[in-house]
Parts: C-alpha cells; sequence; structure tokens
C-alpha cells in the first residue's frame, strides 16, 4: 500500500488532485481512497489531502500519518507547514519549485528522495491558470512509476470534460517528461 | 462483470436515490451532508431523475414536506446531518405513527457548541427513540446499497415506517473509494414501484394524525413500536433477497474474528473497518479480539446480538456520543440492559472516542483491548473518554 500526502492551497486543487490519484488507480483496477483534511475550505489558506493506493481492498480510515510519498502543490507551504512531518525515511517528495532540490534540502533540512518541477510555469503556460494539480500528477507517475498518460486520459475527461481535459492531458504529459528525478 | 469505478460516497448515495427514481426529493442544504442534495438538485435539474426536488427553507419544512409527500403516495427521500436533524425534530416523531416511509441519509455529525462540523453520533443518538429503522453504513458501497434497500424496507407493507440511513460525516461522506453502481435494470427487478399502505386520496378520503387521547395514545404508541419491533424479520429478508440480486451479503449484525476472541469491540459505522485492521494485527501479536458490529440499530436485533457476543469474557463497547448525566454512552446503556438479567454475561466496559471528527486510528483500538482486559479485573472501573486533554 502506497500513502500519499498533499499539500496545497485552498483553489489549487490539492483534493482535486487526490481525488484523480485515486480514480486512475481504481480504473486500473486498483484499489484506492482519497479525503480531504476536513474543513471550513477557504482559498488561500492551506490545504491537506490524502490518498492511500493498493493491491488489496483497503480496510483502513484513519488519517495518513508516515506518508510514503508527499506532494507539494505550493512551494510556499512550506514555509508554514513541516511537510516532511512523518515522512517515511525511504519517502519520496514531490514539490512544485523552480529550485533544485539541493537548496530545498539545505533550507528544510529534507532528508528524503526529491523529485522536482517547475510546475506552476506549466500550468499558467497550458491551463493559462494557477492551478498546479494535474501538472502534479504527473510528477507522482513519474517518480513513482505508477501512472502513464494513457492511464490518466478516460479519469480526465470524466472529471474535467473533453475540451478541459484534453488541456490537462497536455499539462500532464509535460510534466511527466520534464519532471526530474533526483538520484 | 460491472467495474468498481473511484466515487465520491455522497454521490454514490444521491446516485442510489436516482436509480430508486425516487418522486420527491425535499432537502435543506448542511455540512457534510451538502454534496448529497447537491448532486441530487443536479440529476434533477438535468433531467436524469423525474422528481420534484424542493428546496426548502429549513429543515423542519424539509420534514413537513417528506411527510406530506409521502402520505400523497410519492416515493420521498431526503438528508441532514446534525443541526438540521435537530431543527427536524418535531416532524420526525410525526411520520412513523402515519406510517410513512420516508427514506433520509444522515451524515452524521456532531452538535452545536462548541460549532462543529465534524463526525460523531450524536445527531442520530438524539433521534434513536422516535420510531424510524436505523442502518448504519460502514463503506461506500454500503451506504449506496443501504440507501436501495432503506426503500425496499421501508415500503414493504409489513413495515411503512420511515428509515435512516447513517454515514459517517467525511470519514465516508467525502471519501472517494472504489463503487460498484447497480444498473436500473437490477433495482428495478429488486425494488417494485411504490405502493403506499394509506395515502391521502380524495376518492377514497381518510384522515391522519388526528387527536389520541388518554383513552387511545397509549395503544397508538403500543402498534409503532410494535411494528418497529417487528421489522426486524423484513430487514432480514431484505437483505437475503438483496444478495440474490447484487451479490452482496450483509447481516444485522456482522462478526469479525469473534470466534475464540476473549474480548469483543461493539461499535457502528465506518470505524469498523480501521478497527478489523487493528486486530488483524492484535491477533498476530496472539491477543484474541473480535470485532461486532451493529448494522441494523433500530429496531435492534437483540437475539442477533446476544448470538455474535457470546463466548466473550470481555465487551469493549465504543461509543461516538455522550449521554451528558450517565455513566455510560447509549450504545453500551442499551447493551447492558440487554445483556443484565442474562445467567452469563461479559464484563461490560465503555469508550467514547472521535467525537466531533477526532481521528480514530489502530492504535486506539489496540489501546482500547488493553483496557478491556485491565478494567475486567478491577470493576469499578467501565467508562473512559478514551484520549481526553485533561
Amino acid at each position: 500500500m502506497i500513502e500519499i500526502r498533499l499539500h496545497g492551497r485552498g483553489g489549487q486543487g490539492a483534493v482535486t488532485s487526490a481525488e484523480l490519484m485515486a480514480q486512475t488507480a481504481i480504473s486500473q483496477g486498483k484499489f484506492a481512497q482519497a479525503f480531504p483534511s476536513f474543513g471550513p475550505e477557504r482559498r488561500g489558506a492551506p490545504v491537506t489531502a490524502f490518498v492511500r493506493i493498493s493491491d488489496k481492498p483497503i480496510r483502513i480510515r484513519e488519517k495518513v500519518y508516515n506518508p510514503d510519498v508527499v506532494v507539494v502543490l505550493d512551494p510556499t507551504v512550506m514555509n508554514v507547514t513541516k511537510v516532511d512531518s512523518g515522512l517515511r525515511s525511504d519517502g519520496y517528495l514531490l514539490v512544485n519549485t523552480h529550485r533544485p532540490p539541493a537548496d530545498l534540502r539545505k533550507e528544510f533540512g529534507f532528508t528524503q528522495k526529491i523529485a522536482t518541477l517547475d510546475a506552476m510555469s506549466i500550468a499558467l503556460d497550458i491551463l493559462k491558470v494557477p492551478i498546479t494539480n494535474t501538472v502534479m500528477l504527473g510528477v507522482f507517475a513519474k517518480a513513482l512509476g505508477e501512472a502513464t498518460p494513457d492511464d490518466v486520459r478516460e479519469p480526465f475527461i470524466h472529471r474535467f470534460g473533453d475540451s478541459l481535459a484534453a488541456k490537462n492531458q497536455a499539462a500532464f504529459e509535460k510534466a511527466y517528461s520534464e519532471t526530474r528525478v533526483e538520484g | 462483470m460491472a467495474k468498481p469505478i473511484g466515487l465520491e460516497v455522497s454521490l454514490a448515495v444521491a446516485e442510489a436515490v436516482k436509480l430508486c427514481d425516487t418522486d420527491v426529493v425535499a432537502a435543506y442544504p448542511i455540512t457534510p451532508q451538502t454534496h448529497i442534495v447537491e448532486h441530487l438538485s443536479e440529476l434533477v435539474a438535468n433531467g436524469e431523475l423525474d422528481a420534484a426536488y424542493i428546496p426548502v427553507e429549513s429543515e423542519q419544512s424539509a420534514m413537513s414536506s417528506c411527510i406530506g409527500s409521502s402520505a400523497a403516495g410519492a416515493r420521498t427521500f431526503t438528508a441532514t446531518s446534525s443541526q438540521g436533524l435537530a431543527l427536524m425534530n418535531e416532524m420526525l416523531f410525526i411520520a412513523p405513527p402515519l406510517r410513512l416511509p420516508i427514506v433520509m441519509a444522515i451524515a452524521n455529525r456532531a452538535l452545536s457548541a462548541p460549532i462543529n462540523i465534524w463526525n460523531d453520533h450524536s445527531d442520530i443518538m438524539s433521534i434513536r427513540d422516535v420510531g424510524w429503522l436505523a442502518l448504519f453504513a460502514e463503506t461506500g458501497q454500503e451506504a449506496l446499497d443501504m440507501t436501495i434497500l432503506g426503500f425496499k424496507i421501508a415500503e414493504d407493507h409489513r413495515v411503512s415506517l420511515p428509515i435512516t440511513i447513517n454515514l459517517d460525516g467525511f470519514t465516508l461522506s467525502h471519501f472517494i473509494e472504489p463503487v460498484l453502481l447497480p444498473t436500473k435494470e437490477e433495482v428495478a427487478k429488486f425494488l417494485p414501484p411504490f405502493k403506499p399502505l394509506v395515502k391521502l386520496d380524495i376518492a377514497n378520503p381518510i384522515s391522519m394524525g388526528l387527536l389520541g387521547g388518554p383513552e387511545s395514545y397509549t395503544e397508538a404508541r403500543k402498534v409503532t413500536d410494535d411494528i418497529l419491533v417487528a421489522s426486524k424479520p423484513v430487514v432480514i429478508e431484505a437483505f437475503n433477497d438483496f444478495a440474490k440480486v447484487f451479490g452482496r451479503e450483509y447481516k444485522v449484525i456482522e462478526s469479525y474474528r469473534t470466534e475464540g476472541a476473549d474480548t469483543i469491540l461493539v461499535m457502528m459505522g465506518s470505524i469498523a473497518e480501521t478497527a478489523m485492521t487493528a486486530i488483524d494485527e492484535l491477533w498476530d501479536a496472539g491477543k484474541k479480539v473480535g470485532v461486532v458490529r451493529i448494522r441494523l440499530w433500530r429496531p435492534f436485533p437483540v437475539e442477533e446480538f446476544k448470538e455474535a457476543i457470546k463466548g466473550a469474557k470481555n465487551l469493549a463497547v465504543i461509543d461516538r456520543a455522550i449521554s451528558m448525566g450517565v455513566p455510560d454512552a447509549p450504545v453500551a446503556l442499551e447493551v447492558k440492559s440487554l445483556l443484565y438479567n442474562e445467567k452469563v454475561r461479559p464484563f461490560i466496559s465503555n469508550y467514547v472516542v472521535g467525537l466531533g471528527g477526532r481521528d480514530v486510528t489502530r492504535d486506539d483500538f489496540k489501546y482500547i483491548s488493553g483496557r478491556a482486559e485491565e478494567f475486567s479485573t478491577s470493576p469499578q472501573t467501565q467508562y473512559e473518554l478514551v484520549g481526553v486533554l485533561e
């Protein structure tokens, strides 16, 4: 079972990201669950969401305390939230940032594997909105080997409708090919 | 073979209401029930569900509308949570004696004060005595299936009573998980069109909700209670019929690894999933702990419950609500009263967890299992508010 925690800000699509991760896994025949950190939602406030993906039925509903993967959709969240809290020592940090991993290690003391991508630029370039969820899904798919561009096609169409799905598919694919995986 | 889809549980409940070809939905949005009625309003607006959607101005009106539409012979659904259920309270008492088979999903949530939008069972416990049947879902699939079953059970002429389908707010209602959506044909095979037992009809006039003075009130209350108690075999029959059509089997009381267990944890709702994972880990460590989950809360399945806990030395009853002013919480109170006159009975201790959305973890169940054993050797202690900060 892979446990994932996503950090973003209200309106950036952390919850949608979590939903799409789970829906992609379920459409691949796996078991998955996604849920937000439940609270009054406010645009711009730090938001957390959780995902579990497994080959077996998932019989657990507690929050994710020791994630295998942490996804950071907004780099400014790292200044106010300890995003690597509970992250397994062999875990993975996937960060939307233009900065190299070494910089992040120096500033935040991260010790786990890191993959980075300037997801915001891709989002603004292709989607024309500062919403990085499908871009960061591309990072996740690439870094973890969890899904290919073909796997997300159907869930995207279902979630976004045809025309918006095409843009998100392009953003996902650009992220998938450009993600820098460390080490 | 149908393939599971990743669906938010609230939407799965709304889809079930659609598949049941519901005639009237009267509801007021309240967190965490909102997505259920929001999706239903979409389904009605886009023509997928041919129903009257009544956007009322309060839950008191929602239940009043449901009573009216059900009495007029329409298949009727509503959903609410917490303060919304509290605001319905006056009308909730009226539906059972009038024999109106309204189906209501409750995304269970705490009550104010302090203001809290998160999950526990305070809302449903406040209406446990009003005469509605009550089912508790553990998973998204169950929430969907229980909604379909709700109409089947409630509308059976041997029952013709309203029913609540309880799903934990957020920890169930807002989860995205694999759900098998039945087809309309399958549901039609299982659920016949609604034929009301009684209805307001100008061709055959009747009166409903008349005065019942001291000479008849007792008898009227007894009739409703008798019918509620007698609905249990109808529930079991509906579960069996459901298994034949959909292949998913449900029992009024579910047991997990109770064979040879010294301690049994008793609970309701979605925390049972985490509990089962926790006790698997306990068995691996040599501890014999089982789980009994109450799916049918009203009418309380007395015989099935007694059978399920047979042989246990220790019962740890886990509640999700406080009963203020009594040294036990609601489920434990009932379990104790059921077993008090038994010749052989287990030691019973009571634990309240997960109030107002506090996370309920595997560690909580392991802790409770340990405490149940400790308490049994010092029986003066039998109640604990788990994890309370003092």
